[in-house]
């Protein structure tokens, strides 16, 4: 923790000092975050403030823990039995690693893409209506339809499938099955919207729109995305946060980043000198 | 350099040639399992107009269902038979004659009066079942016959009772006395068959064994010298029976037919009227009482075990020894049935509840392992993908990754069912490899499974079993294929690849 520059110098508890602290008003709150991986020590002491309504971008090296850090949010490093979570996350002043917290109901506020896109292998219909349908979110048929039809239309998928709801969702494009994935997270109506790499895998099409898609939801919903590209960060993103070897070295407006970085670290990996 | 690539084109040598011996095993096993068993699938019968004597079968004239059944048919059968060979009339001759039908000869028409009373009085012509040596001889188990037309005139000295043939020239074949150890020779004359015990150049002493018709002398050409080249002591039908069954075969009395009787029957100290019928229904239950306790319990302890169990000393212990189950010699698992379910709980001997009990444990391991196999091959982004949008644990499992292993576990719970089908020594333990006519109505009746009727036949003594033997081997290596079959399907069919 020799370097760290943040917002926020000491790291502390007092959530409500920290939220005046915070740039615009911080939608999730970050104190001292620490991942353990069995002896590995994946993400070290990491506090940082994530703006609402705005693309808050992860860059730096992989196994730098920003993906880590990104699973922390909704608490899907719960899966890997080895791995262990100190430290302090809000997201509204819910304490979300508190015991009495429902894991279900906090990944339905926070959604989450991932790297690959994962439609179940069911129609496209049923990919966007399962969550909205455990969650009981629709009372019947046809609300539900509604919920569907309202969360492809908002991931800019709507036209594409409204005539082959019935397909397989597997077997749409690339790029379509990372909208039908995002357009899946956004049925629950979450207010954080979590992406892991999300276009790794895409063309640069594919990508293009779903960067536009990105930029249409910020208007929203509270987006942090996790990227290898800095290009993609630059373009998307109004806050980004630099991560290396576990550690947050710094973390402020996108343009600041990445024209005037006050971390040689920062500098030397926008500049392409290793990474 | 030339020395790898001659150990290369060595090894390739001994593969191909460890795969061709593989498949010539397999070809010589297959092909002399059909030899033998493709005959037990027909059944010759005799084709008979029986007069259904009131007296026999329904003396009182009550037309009773019950009455008649009780009627002995088997008589009616047996007079049939003696009214067309009257000549058989001391006791041995028709105590030979008898054995030529089955015992349950009578049992089609039994059946059949049963069923229409009226019938009673008349002439019903009626398939019978004849014996099994009698069915052998037809299916070529006999001897193979030569006929030479006579070239000179011959004259019997009388037409019945033991006779002497005079011919014009040398007919006969060499001079002396002839013996059950030697091909026997038998002269067809004037309609009648005569068997020969002595030669004396153109003079020959015989046994007539179907009556002449007349003692005139027979033109060149018009009788005939029969030869069976295979001794009578190293057949099991005698020259008479084969001078009887030749004889019906020319009345066109007999007729070769599906053996459906080997499907519909259960068991029978009597060859040709035993069946699979038992041993089939045996094993669909037993299978059934397997599958039943097996794939609840298997597919929830792997899905306990893969998705929810955590990982530590005591699962990886359970885990080992589910592996180590999976090898335990089968016998095992039938000494535990037997002082387990049988002793302790009780539960009734030779019953396919119990076999399938005993199986389940032999199976368990196996679908309890492939299971875990196939919900380990659903790729973890569809489980976070469930849980990303707030599906619980139990959800993510049980909505997105067992229906996506269901093809995998069915796989594996077909191939299981197959070992299931084909296992034998733990079913001895408990008792199913009693001999049962009854095919069972339940789990808890007494019952046998197919291959310990395999196992049951191939013990018997009597020729016509060993083709009963390979035809029930027959009927369980096709099961088996259909099962291998429909799992490598399913495998096909709904396999995945991400």
């Amino acid at each position: 923790m020799d370097v760290m520059v943040h917002p926020i110098k000491t790291p502390g508890p007092a959530s409500a000092a920290a939220a005046a602290a915070a740039p615009d008003s911080a939608k999730i709150i970050a104190r001292s975050v620490n991942v353990y991986y069995g002896d590995k020590h994946a993400l070290k002491d990491v506090s940082v403030d994530i703006p609402e309504r705005a693309v808050t971008a992860f860059i730096g090296p992989s196994g730098c823990g920003k993906s880590t850090f990104l699973r922390c949010i909704n608490r899907m490093n719960d899966t890997i039995p080895i791995a262990r979570v100190t430290g302090e996350i809000r997201i509204d002043d819910l304490d979300i690693y508190d015991s009495s917290l429902d894991v279900v109901q906090l990944r339905a506020r926070v959604g989450m893409v991932f790297q690959k896109p994962n439609p179940f292998p069911k129609s496209v219909y049923e990919n966007v209506a399962y969550g909205p349908r455990i969650h009981g979110h629709a009372r019947s048929k046809a609300e539900l339809e509604e919920i569907v039809e309202t969360s492809l239309k908002k991931a800019g998928l709507w036209e594409e499938v409204k005539d082959r709801l019935s397909d397989s969702g597997t077997g749409l494009s690339g790029g379509q099955q990372q909208r039908l994935c995002i357009a899946r997270a956004i049925a629950v109506s979450p207010e954080v919207i979590l992406m892991d790499e999300p276009c790794s895998a895409l063309d640069p099409i594919a990508t293009a729109r779903i960067e536009e898609l990105i930029d249409e939801l910020r208007a929203n919903y509270t987006i942090i995305i996790v990227t290898h590209s800095m290009q993609q960060a630059a373009r998307v993103s109004q806050r980004t946060a630099f991560f290396h070897l576990g550690v947050l070295v710094e973390e402020g407006p996108t343009e600041t980043i990445f024209t005037n970085p006050s971390d040689k670290r920062t500098l030397d990996y926008i500049t392409g000198r290793f990474g | 350099m030339r020395a790898r690539y001659r150990a290369e084109r060595r090894f390739q040598l001994y593969g191909l040639v460890a795969i061709g011996l593989t498949g010539i095993f397999l070809v010589i096993v297959l092909a002399d399992v059909l030899f033998k068993g493709l005959p037990a699938f027909t059944q010759h019968q005799f084709v008979f107009g029986v007069k259904v004597d009131a007296a026999e079968i329904d003396p009182n004239n009550t037309r009773k269902p019950d009455e008649i059944r009780a009627g002995d048919f088997q008589a009616l059968v047996r007079n049939t038979l003696r009214g067309i060979f009257p000549e058989a009339s001391d006791r041995a001759a028709r105590r030979r004659l008898d054995g030529l039908l089955s015992s349950g000869a009578g049992d089609a028409l039994r059946d059949r009066v049963v069923a229409d009373p009226s019938l009673i009085g008349q002439t019903v012509r009626v398939s019978v079942l004849t014996s099994a040596d009698a069915d052998l001889y037809f299916k070529g188990l006999g001897t193979e016959i030569t006929r030479r037309a006579g070239r000179g005139t011959a004259t019997p000295s009388d037409t019945s009772g033991s006779i002497e043939i005079a011919s014009t020239v040398t007919d006969f074949a060499s001079d002396g006395t002839l013996t059950d150890a030697e091909p026997s020779q038998l002269v067809a004359i004037n309609g009648g068959v005569v068997k020969l015990t002595e030669i004396r150049g153109n003079r020959a002493a015989g046994e007539v064994l179907l009556p002449l018709s007349s003692a005139a002398a027979a033109a060149p050409g018009s009788w005939q010298v029969v030869t069976y080249v295979t001794p009578e002591s190293n057949r099991r039908v005698g020259d008479r029976e084969v001078v009887w069954l030749e004889r019906l075969k020319e009345m066109g009395a007999v007729r070769s037919t599906f053996n459906w009787r080997f499907f519909t029957a259960g068991d029978s100290r009597e060859p040709e009227l035993a069946g699979i019928r038992g041993a089939l229904v045996g094993s669909a239950l037993t299978l059934f009482v397997t599958l039943v306790i097996c794939l609840p319990l298997g597919v929830a302890a792997a899905i306990y075990l893969e998705e929810f169990a955590v990982k530590n000393r005591v699962t990886e212990l359970i885990e080992v020894n589910i592996n180590n189950l999976a090898a335990v010699p089968s016998i095992v698992f039938g000494l535990l049935g037997l002082a387990v379910f049988l002793n302790f709980f009780g539960l009734p001997r030779s019953a396919p509840l119990v076999g399938g009990l005993v199986l389940a444990l032999l199976v368990l391991p196996t679908i309890i392992i492939a299971a875990r196999a196939a919900l380990k091959a659903v790729p973890p982004s569809i489980k976070e993908a469930a849980l990303g949008v707030g599906a619980s644990h139990q959800q993510a499992v049980f909505h997105h990754v067992l229906p996506l292993a269901v093809p995998g576990i069915l796989t594996g719970t077909i191939i299981g069912m197959a070992h299931a089908l084909g296992e034998t020594a733990p079913l001895l333990m408990i008792g199913m490899v009693a001999f049962i006519v009854e095919v069972p109505h339940g789990v808890t009746d007494a019952g046998t499974v197919l291959p310990v009727q395999i196992y049951l036949w191939s013990d018997l003594p009597e020729i016509a079993f060993q083709a009963k033997t390979a035809a029930a081997i027959i009927v369980l290596l096709v099961f088996l294929f259909v099962m291998n079959g429909i799992a490598i399907y399913l495998r096909r069919r709904f396999e995945r690849r991400w």
